[in-house]
């Protein structure tokens, strides 16, 4: 399946939000990291078991410098 | 803070300082944990990004280190849409309801943008946050960011990263009069006397960023604001002498030692 992380869009083996996780940032629960899908947020107790599906749009955001 | 300013309550939470401090334009994650120390700021903001690594220079865990309260910021959300999604992802990213709102209508000019920020503002209420939104310096829309439910409004004294200061110090008393929330002043601060100024009209906050983190020394220039947003406060209790045209002698003119006599 295909699907777009922080823009990029590529072909996925991972099927959970936790797995897909794991291959991006190398852990599957990361501390002060967002996860959402097509818009919505996915809280932290549902990555493990939230499937992704073709062609969802995933962004994975953290704190950084800001004003 | 002095016992003669009173602490500063947002959404019935009492925070330890006037001075807020914004994160962006540090040049070394190093020197987070002395700038807070110099600044030892009621809040610290930080923005929301993509990441693709884990570690983002330690800077969450230099924050949490140093005990600074998070107030993760909307910055860069050019719509109400965006900034929902953005103070979403950080509320479960960071475990806070607070929000600073920002949405600008457009990247050059960094400017709020009215509509899209009111409708942000009662989403995000809706949805339980605690908004404190980064406002222009207008009274009008000010009311209509509290009548939303905003816990706090933040007018800017000047453009985002500008350092020009309180340009129209009539419009943020102004502000001051026409709400009952906290008023923060925002974005502008380029040295202390601009946070001074700010808290002598009435400001009950003063956030600042660029003003620090862009500072020759960042850590001095911490510890001067803090100190300006104290001295600003105490002055703003203390009541300022009215204007005059005319000089007014401050000593006795009783008692004058004279050549002459009469």
């Amino acid at each position: 399946m295909t699907i777009t992380c922080n823009g990029e869009t590529y072909a996925a083996e991972a099927v959970t939000v936790a797995e897909l996780l794991e291959r991006r940032l190398g852990d599957a629960r990361p501390h002060g990291v967002a996860v959402a899908v097509n818009e919505e947020v996915v809280p932290r107790g549902e990555w493990a078991s939230w499937r992704l599906t073709d062609g969802d749009v995933v962004e994975v955001v953290t704190a950084v410098q800001g004003g | 803070m002095s016992s003669l300013a009173p602490d500063l309550v947002i959404a019935g939470e009492t925070l330890s300082s006037r001075l807020f401090l914004g994160t962006g334009g540090l040049p070394r994650t190093s020197l987070v944990t002395p700038v807070l120390d110099a600044a030892r700021p009621g809040l610290v903001t930080v923005s929301i990004r993509r990441t693709s690594t884990l570690a983002q220079g330690g800077l969450l865990a230099a924050l949490r280190a140093a005990g600074a309260r998070l107030l993760p910021n909307t910055a860069g959300c050019l719509s109400a849409r965006e900034a929902v999604l953005t103070a979403e992802l950080a509320r479960e990213a960071l475990g806070t309801d607070w929000v600073k709102l920002e949405v600008v209508g457009d990247e050059r000019s960094l400017l709020p943008d009215a509509v899209e920020l009111l409708d942000a503002a009662e989403q995000l209420v809706r949805r339980g946050f605690v908004v404190l939104p980064y406002t222009t310096d207008d009274p009008v829309l000010a009311r209509r960011l509290v009548d939303a439910g905003c816990a706090a409004v933040m007018p800017l004294g000047s453009p985002i990263g500008s350092g020009l200061g309180v340009l129209n110090p009539h419009a943020i008393a102004a502000v001051r009069a026409a709400v009952e929330v906290p008023v923060v002043l925002d974005a502008g601060v380029g040295t202390a006397s601009d946070a001074a100024l700010a808290m002598e009209l009435g400001c009950d906050a003063v956030l600042a960023a660029t003003a620090v983190t862009r500072a020759d020394d960042p850590v001095a220039m911490a510890a001067a604001l803090r100190l300006a947003v104290e001295s600003g406060r105490l002055a703003y209790g203390a009541g300022r002498v009215p204007r005059r045209t005319e000089a007014r002698a401050s000593s006795p003119l009783l008692g004058l030692v004279s050549g002459t006599t009469t």
